[in-house]
């Protein structure tokens, strides 16, 4: 595996954020952590990138034991997180947004990572030197993810990609993770538009308040008169 | 017409010393929102170690820059490490007055005998003071090396920051920590390296002053420093431009003042910018509007 979660808990002071939740990635796979807001998602995430430190249990990358590491030593080794928000620098432009992503790659990695992240973004390429504050919603997404393909990910974590994207943006943006896991990197895709999220990824678990309430292959998920009424909306 | 120039040079020229003294002020704010008050006194400091290399060890004067731009660079990151870094999460109030007991206790410890002593000491003057007439108007070559020294540091800080990796990350850092932290940027060597630099800038500073105000005692840093955080606020905290822009117009202010006002009214006028920028423009000259991003 190259990521392994077992029995993960998150507080946040007194209040218990993640109830020991486990799960796994596999080399070259998508999997989708789905579920209501407040359900820990995005808290999951940053347990996993080191921006918060969990209470118990532990995290496996690549053989690793990475839980309780600093943030920037996670991404060096290449489990590599797009924030929700997008978070842009935004007084930056976007060629400097996107050289931070590849901090700790050479020179010539950079140009080779910059290249294929223009493959994906084109649009991108002709907004280098412009602010990122000033670009528009489906651009800064696309900027974010260009910004975490610099870092070289094995694993590429996404939280909410989807958020606030017009329908034809994210299906844009969900052919371009499609098409970035096809080149072999893993994905680890965060959604509250469970429909999308099920319909890229192979695997997929229900995060209830804290907990995993229901795991397996999306196409089964997507069946379970569960995950239909509370998340499909049918 | 010849004495507002004459008096414009000296004050540019006091304008420029602030204005090192303010960056650090500006930087450190700008990285970890702290009014670092021990900054002062980081400048007194680097006018000591710049005494001691030329009136102790016998170093040009342009080694002597160098001794005191590494000793207080050392001696900022030490001071974030022990002082700072600890109280990171804690709230804001507890780093301010922790950085002003660093002020006072730097103050009162280099005071000791065994240490600098309260004594002025006289500045040596590396080398002799040569005066040049442009049409009434004299400029000394100290005021050429001030001059001269400062820009250089201050365009060597400018490319820095907007050209290098190290700089590109210190921004990101000052933006936003939790994702500079995901682009893989440790940003405690990025807090440590802002210090360093904004110390070793004063410490250039400090030199500076000694050289054109010929005397060197522990409280000296007071002054300077409190209005160089002046001029950092006049400029709009957390811009490096702005700390610039604010601290020459300090200097101009402060020497005609005393040129044509009154020189025991300097200091009023100094702090009376302050009270002004904060009623009526608290971001400051450069400063954007107060909106803090979410």
């Amino acid at each position: 595996m190259l990521l392994k979660v077992t029995d993960l808990v998150v507080d946040y002071g007194a209040i218990r954020a993640l109830h020991g939740i486990s799960f796994e990635v596999a080399e070259g796979e998508i999997v989708t952590l789905i579920g209501a807001n407040g359900a820990g998602k995005t808290t999951t995430l940053r347990a996993l990138s080191g921006l918060v430190k969990p209470s118990e249990g532990q995290v496996w990358f690549d053989n690793r034991r990475i839980d309780g590491k600093a943030g920037h030593t996670v991404t060096r080794l290449g489990l590599v997180q797009v924030p929700e928000g997008r978070k842009p620098f935004s007084d930056m432009t976007v060629r400097e947004n996107l050289l931070l992503g590849g901090f700790n790659r050479s020179g010539a990695e950079i140009q080779a990572a910059m290249e294929r992240v223009f493959q994906s973004f084109p649009r991108l390429k002709e907004r280098l030197k412009q602010a990122a504050g000033t670009l528009s919603g489906g651009e800064l997404q696309m900027l974010a993810m260009g910004r975490g393909l610099m870092a070289k990910p094995r694993l590429l974590m996404l939280d909410e990609p989807s958020m606030g994207l017009s329908p034809i943006l994210v299906q844009e943006i969900f052919s371009i993770i499609s098409e970035i896991n096809r080149q072999g990197t893993a994905i680890l895709l965060v959604e509250q538009n469970a429909y999308m999220a099920l319909k890229v990824a192979a695997r997929a678990y229900v995060l209830e308040p804290g907990r995993v309430t229901l795991s397996g292959p999306a196409q089964e998920l997507r069946q379970d008169p569960r995950v239909k009424s509370a998340y499909l909306g049918e | 017409m010849t004495y507002f120039l004459q008096q414009l040079i000296n004050g540019l020229q006091l304008g420029f010393v602030y204005a090192l003294i303010a960056l650090g002020y500006t930087m450190v704010y700008g990285i970890v929102r702290l009014i670092n008050f021990a900054h002062g006194d980081v400048f007194m400091i680097g006018a000591y170690l710049g005494f001691f290399a030329m009136a102790n060890w016998h170093l040009p004067f342009p080694v002597a820059i160098v001794v005191a731009m590494v000793g207080c660079a050392a001696l900022g990151i030490f001071i974030e490490r022990i002082a700072y870094k600890p109280l990171r999460n804690a709230p804001r109030i507890s780093a301010l007055i922790t950085a002003m007991g660093v002020s006072l206790f730097i103050e009162n410890f280099t005071n000791l005998n065994f240490m600098f002593g309260p004594a002025p000491r006289a500045y040596p003057r590396p080398f002799a003071i040569r005066t040049f007439d442009l049409g009434g108007v004299s400029i000394s070559n100290i005021q050429i090396i001030v001059f001269t020294v400062s820009i250089l540091l201050m365009v060597a800080l400018s490319l820095f920051v907007s050209r290098t990796k190290i700089g590109r990350a210190m921004r990101a850092v000052s933006l936003d920590k939790d994702t500079a932290r995901l682009m893989g940027v440790n940003v405690d060597t990025m807090i440590s390296v802002t210090f360093g630099i904004g110390s070793a800038l004063a410490g250039a500073g400090g030199v500076l002053y000694g050289i054109a105000y010929p005397q060197i005692q522990p409280l000296m840093g007071i002054m300077p420093g409190l209005k160089a955080f002046v001029a950092a606020v006049l400029g709009g905290i957390g811009i490096i431009p702005g700390a610039m822009l604010g601290a020459v117009i300090m200097g101009v202010v402060e020497t005609f003042t005393s040129a044509y006002v009154s020189s025991t009214l300097r200091d009023a006028v100094a702090f009376g910018i302050l009270i002004l920028v904060l009623l009526v423009r608290p971001t400051g000259l450069l400063g954007k509007s107060l909106s803090e991003k979410v």
